[in-house]
């Protein structure tokens, strides 16, 4: 499977990212490589098989509607690039 | 042309759950920015989600009081999107096997019943909360809200007016306050509802092109915002214009709706089964036994109150707006017999004093034993009126036992007629010029006698063994 590079647009604004016209050749290159590679699993018929979503024969694993503590927020915080007022301090997003 | 507004709702609603949804980490509402928040609901990676049972619980009972198939075989998705409130650029979501299906509400405008049709119901998470910082024009980030438990509830596009919305939206709320499944906040966010709305010419088949609105945080703001809707809608078409799909904001201050700027330009969430959840199965017995649990909804009860308790309409809406009135109506008159007298008193006294303590009509404690007792001893006449609406307001502010009150304020009734004969006399001996009206036919003067004789006795007399000594006396002058 061959991808155009206006899907590679796609994709880059899809994941926020900035690729050099270089760079989208070479993802463009990849990404059909690996499409194709997947794509060999069409061969199997699967007209009777039922979709996994889990490796696992489980369910129902559920937890106890209890409260436990919170982290510390300065914990939470700690990673933050930014921090102002208790909060995650990002980019102007509100309109 | 005449045209017909055509709109459908995406209701969310947070769940009562003590904890997050895959998370141990409270719900309150409120809290100093960011102390509700763990690495699981902040989004650090390597951490795994735990679903919350009762968040299952609390879909079922919704789905069964909506008239839902609940599915047996339930799943969660990831919705991709990048946007700060959600730490992990996607929200655990359902989209190919929600758990209710194919319900119904039915709702009352103006004596016209209606049912709307149900599409889904779906569990998800809920996401931050974003504040612009004016300061340094930036966006800060609390994630209190970050994964409390939400119900999306997706209505087919039946309503074909504001009224019909928000008497959903009133039997919705009353609903799920009932079942206990959500508190239904509007103000507090706790119950949001997205209108999809487009106008068509009347009778004509197909859909319009509709547009969304979001942010309408009251039953009064959804009328107006499908009002100005409608209307905008109606006018781009008139004007030749093509209405946009798009999604629109409602905004309170300026009565009108506006285009959101997307920043995302590409609207594409990459559904995908959630890996780290496993699915859940729910059997016929969990279904059995969330039926056998759930609570008498409140249009069952008013018309239960109507046909067999014989009260009005109006008193029996006025006990099932919040549940835990009609519960106190229920239990107090089932130990004192008096439907109408307990009625009275919630409406009349309960009532007034939940609002002058400010206290939450689900937050006051009243013993209903005690409470019963009140209406049987004033029933009985051995207190009166106002002696009742006294007791109870002690009974509601401080939990007093009503007998050894009635005893210490001593606001018994009389019971010895001596006394009252005794009363009488002396009052006959202190009027004589009421005693000569009265003989002369007025009868103003034997009420002026009655009055005369109770604030002697202090109002603890019985009015009418009052009348009738008195009436003795003065005919055999």
């Amino acid at each position: 499977m061959i991808l155009d590079i206006k899907l590679i647009e796609y994709l880059e604004e899809l994941s926020r990212l900035k690729l050099s016209d270089e760079e989208k050749e070479k993802v463009k290159k990849d990404l059909s490589g690996i499409l194709s590679y997947v794509d060999s699993l069409n061969e199997l018929d699967t007209t009777d098989v039922e979709p996994m979503s889990h490796p696992f024969d489980f369910t129902n694993n559920f937890r106890k509607d209890e409260v436990k503590p919170s982290f510390d927020r300065e914990l939470i915080l700690k990673n933050a690039p930014k921090k102002k007022d208790g909060c995650f301090q990002v980019p102007k997003t509100v309109e | 042309m005449s045209w017909e507004t055509v709109i459908g709702l995406e209701v969310h609603v947070e769940l009562a759950t003590k904890s997050k949804i895959f998370c141990s980490c409270t719900t309150e509402f409120g809290g100093a920015p960011n102390t509700h928040v763990c690495p699981v609901c902040s989004g650090l990676p390597g951490v795994l989600p735990t679903l919350n049972e009762n968040v299952v619980e609390f879909a079922i009972k919704t789905g069964l009081a909506t008239n839902c198939e609940i599915t047996r075989f339930n799943k969660f998705d990831r919705k991709n999107y990048f946007y700060p409130d959600l730490p992990k650029a996607y929200q655990v979501s359902q989209l190919y096997l929600p758990i209710c299906r194919n319900g119904h509400v039915d709702i009352e405008v103006n004596g016209n019943k209606k049912s709307i049709g149900i599409h889904e119901i779906h569990m998800e998470e809920d996401a931050g909360k974003l504040v612009h910082d004016p300061w340094e024009d930036s966006t800060l980030v609390d994630y209190n809200r970050c994964g409390v438990p939400l119900l999306e509830i997706v209505s087919e596009p039946d309503f074909r007016s504001a009224e019909e919305v928000i008497a959903y939206l009133e039997k919705l709320r009353e609903t799920l306050i009932y079942l206990g499944v959500s508190d239904c906040k509007m103000q507090e966010g706790s119950m949001r509802a997205d209108v999809n709305l487009s106008v068509r010419p009347t009778g004509a088949a197909e859909f319009g092109t509709r547009t969304e609105m979001k942010n309408i945080n009251s039953f009064k703001a959804i009328g107006r915002a499908i009002a100005y809707e409608a209307k905008r809608q109606i006018e781009q078409i008139e004007m030749g214009k093509r209405v946009i799909q798009e999604t629109r904001r409602w905004d309170e201050n300026k009565d009108a709706t506006y285009a959101m700027r997307s920043k995302e330009n590409a609207q594409d969430y990459r559904y995908f089964p959630e890996p780290d959840l496993l699915p859940i199965e729910i059997s016929e017995e969990w279904i059995e036994r969330a039926k056998s649990e759930m609570p008498e909804p409140a249009w069952a009860k008013r018309e239960r109150y109507v046909s067999e308790m014989g009260l009005s309409e109006y008193d029996a809406k006025v006990l099932t707006t919040e549940r835990s009135l009609a519960l106190l109506f229920e239990d107090t008159t089932a130990l004192c017999g008096e439907p109408k007298e307990v009625c009275n008193l919630i409406i009349g006294e309960l009532m007034r004093l939940i609002t002058e303590s400010q206290t939450a009509a689900d937050k006051i404690y009243v013993d209903p034993g005690k409470m019963a007792e009140i209406i049987k001893l004033t029933v009985e006449g051995k207190i009166n009126r106002n002696a009742e609406k006294e007791v109870f307001e002690a009974l509601f502010k401080e939990d007093i036992d009503p007998v050894s009150y009635i005893e210490e304020k001593g606001l018994m009734m009389l019971e010895d007629d001596g006394l009252v004969e005794s009363t009488v006399e002396e009052v006959i001996k202190n009027n004589p010029k009421s005693i000569e009206d009265y003989k002369g036919g007025k009868q103003k003067a034997f009420g002026f006698l009655v009055g005369q004789t109770m604030r002697a006795l202090k109002g603890k007399a019985n009015p009418q063994t009052v009348n009738k000594i008195l009436k003795e006396k003065l005919d055999s002058l």
